[in-house]
């Protein structure tokens, strides 16, 4: 008999949520984690007395507590867990900046149609009719999915600049294909952004991941660190197929089970099975960003940085792809700042004031570098960075008492994603499906995004997939 | 157990899935889906805690059985009379 009823690689949140689906149904789960801590890109870390988030610049997909509807109600109902162990402080209000025009939304959809009514006045019923086209998360087919969100915007929307403004946050918070967006991930983060809105925890994902360890532990899950996946055992069964009925670890411990739900996406998960021809085989992602971190010696709002996140751009057009020429792309950046939250009273201000900023970053180019010249870019890149972002905000440089700056190379090593690509591969598995049996994906390549979307991506494989059989 | 009694377990399964609901009101003979913010997935829940609580296992193509507490208690009744409440 199999050791466990399900192996789940990767305790990241769709990983984490899945292994409390599966824990409190009572099967025997264990989680295998390669990092030393857990998280995957939503992590954080300690540095100089410090505490920072990876990932994490605010929770989508916003609701109030006592709401019923909406992804985060129903995620907490299927965790059997309270709005308190997310307790999001909602957002201040953010901006998308480009050129000549801004436009400020906040949590309440009233604020986006105004600035739209008033920077776009020609505009006013045609976003009317983009709100009507979104489609319902549960009406997501694939065949919806995958249509271009370009082709429909395009035939919705007239004045172009509006269409590279609103893709504009949508894409930085959730698209892993360049230049176009599909249709199902477009509305999707549509709901999640512009209709649900944002949201932080006090202690930022600390908070989350505590909680949602706490639960799986409680309901007998087995969680493994520094416990790689170097293999994903097969066999080939009766009917020629072949299934997964295992794992080995990194270390040439063999694991068996009865299934295999794995968040280490849908190439890097096919490259650790035995044995397998796939006629096409899928693309790894290609868009990672870089991030500095920027802690000030007073809060950001004092500067007059009051936004919680600023989406820019510097021209009329916004280019999603990889950086052609260079390291980075700071032509398009996202500038957050966790301060800007409306916490509680007693929560008081954060221990830190901080902005960080996010650019578009090459994978390949910052992982050719040698030890020096990777310590000399991240400098040169935090001041370019923060460069291109003050053309936006408030000049808070010389505020600036700490930093640090993560790069592709980090997001590769927290997440385990080909070319640290931050989003995973840009077709999507829905069905979270893979050529073996018994071998399912959960995570950034079935296709929900965002810490909401992740750890639904979790528990609705563990339903589909892991429960009933 | 009796109907009365299957119906009470039901509505403690409900009242797990779903702790914000207001249960008390319940029409028997209306779906839950028109006065329970349930999905899909809820519903899974029912059929999962079924089995965790009293290992009965439910075929799926029975699932439209579960639509109101009516139905859901009229096809439990078989499978649960020889079980004793709790």
């Amino acid at each position: 008999m199999a050791e466990y009823d399900t192996i789940i690689i990767g305790a990241g949140l769709s990983g984490l949520a899945a292994g409390i689906r599966l824990a409190y149904y009572e099967q025997r789960v264990c989680i295998l984690e390669r990092h030393t801590t857990i998280g995957g890109l939503n992590s954080f870390y300690r540095l100089r007395g410090r505490d920072y988030d990876v990932g994490l610049h605010a929770v989508t997909n916003f609701s109030s507590q006592g709401a019923r509807k909406g992804p985060l109600a129903r995620l907490l109902r299927q965790l059997r867990m309270g709005w308190d162990d997310f307790a999001l402080a909602p957002q201040v209000g953010s901006t998308i900046a480009f050129p000549e025009v801004r436009l400020d939304f906040s949590n309440d959809l009233a604020l986006l149609e105004s600035e739209i009514a008033r920077a776009f006045p020609a505009q006013r019923d045609n976003f009317q009719r983009l709100l009507a086209r979104i489609v319902d998360y549960d009406d997501l087919s694939q065949d919806v999915f995958d249509l271009s969100a370009r082709q429909i915007l395009a035939d919705t929307i007239t004045d172009p600049l509006l269409i590279e403004m609103l893709f504009c946050p949508l894409m930085w918070y959730g698209n892993a294909r360049e230049d176009d967006m599909d249709f199902g991930q477009f509305s999707i983060m549509f709901r999640a952004l512009y209709l649900e809105g944002m949201g932080r925890p006090h202690a930022g994902i600390r908070l989350i991941l505590r909680n949602l360890v706490r639960r799986y532990r409680a309901l007998g899950g087995e969680l493994k660190l520094r416990s790689g996946v170097s293999r994903i055992v097969t066999e080939k069964g009766a009917d020629g197929e072949e299934r997964a009925v295992g794992v080995v670890l990194d270390g040439g411990q063999q694991l068996t089970a009865r299934r295999v739900l794995s968040s280490a996406g849908m190439v890097e998960t096919l490259r650790l099975c035995d044995h397998l021809s796939v006629a096409t085989p899928p693309r790894a992602g290609q868009l990672s960003f870089v991030e500095s971190l920027s802690v000030l010696d007073r809060p950001p709002r004092s500067l007059g940085c009051d936004r919680t996140i600023v989406f820019f751009n510097d021209s009329e057009t916004f280019h999603w792809r990889r950086p052609a020429e260079e390291l980075c792309d700071v032509r398009t950046g996202v500038i957050c700042s966790p301060n800007n939250f409306a916490y509680a009273a007693d929560d008081g201000e954060l221990a830190d004031n901080m902005i960080r900023i996010t650019a578009l970053a090459d994978f390949g180019r910052w992982q050719a570098l040698g030890e020096e010249a990777y310590r000399l870019a991240k400098l040169r890149w935090y001041d370019r960075l923060s460069a291109s972002a003050v053309r936006f905000v408030p000049d808070f440089r010389s505020r600036v008492i700490d930093t640090d700056m993560f790069t592709p190379t980090t997001i590769r090593r927290f997440t385990g994603h080909d070319n640290g690509a931050i989003y995973g591969a840009p077709h999507k598995q829905l069905d979270g499906t893979t050529p073996v049996e018994n071998l399912y994906l959960c995570g950034t390549d079935q296709g929900f995004l965002g810490i909401v979307g992740a750890l639904v991506s979790g528990v609705s494989m563990a339903n589909r997939h892991c429960m009933l059989a | 157990m009796i109907a009365s009694e299957i119906r009470d377990e039901i509505l403690d399964i409900l009242g797990d899935i779903a702790p914000d609901e207001d249960l008390s009101n319940l029409a028997d003979d209306k779906p839950f889906r028109e006065q329970l913010e349930l999905d899909s997935m809820d519903f899974l829940d029912i059929v999962m805690e079924l089995r965790k609580r009293h290992r009965i296992q439910i075929p799926e193509e029975d699932y439209t059985h579960l639509a109101s507490m009516g139905s859901t208690v009229a096809y439990l009744e078989p499978l649960m009379k020889d079980i004793a409440k709790k």
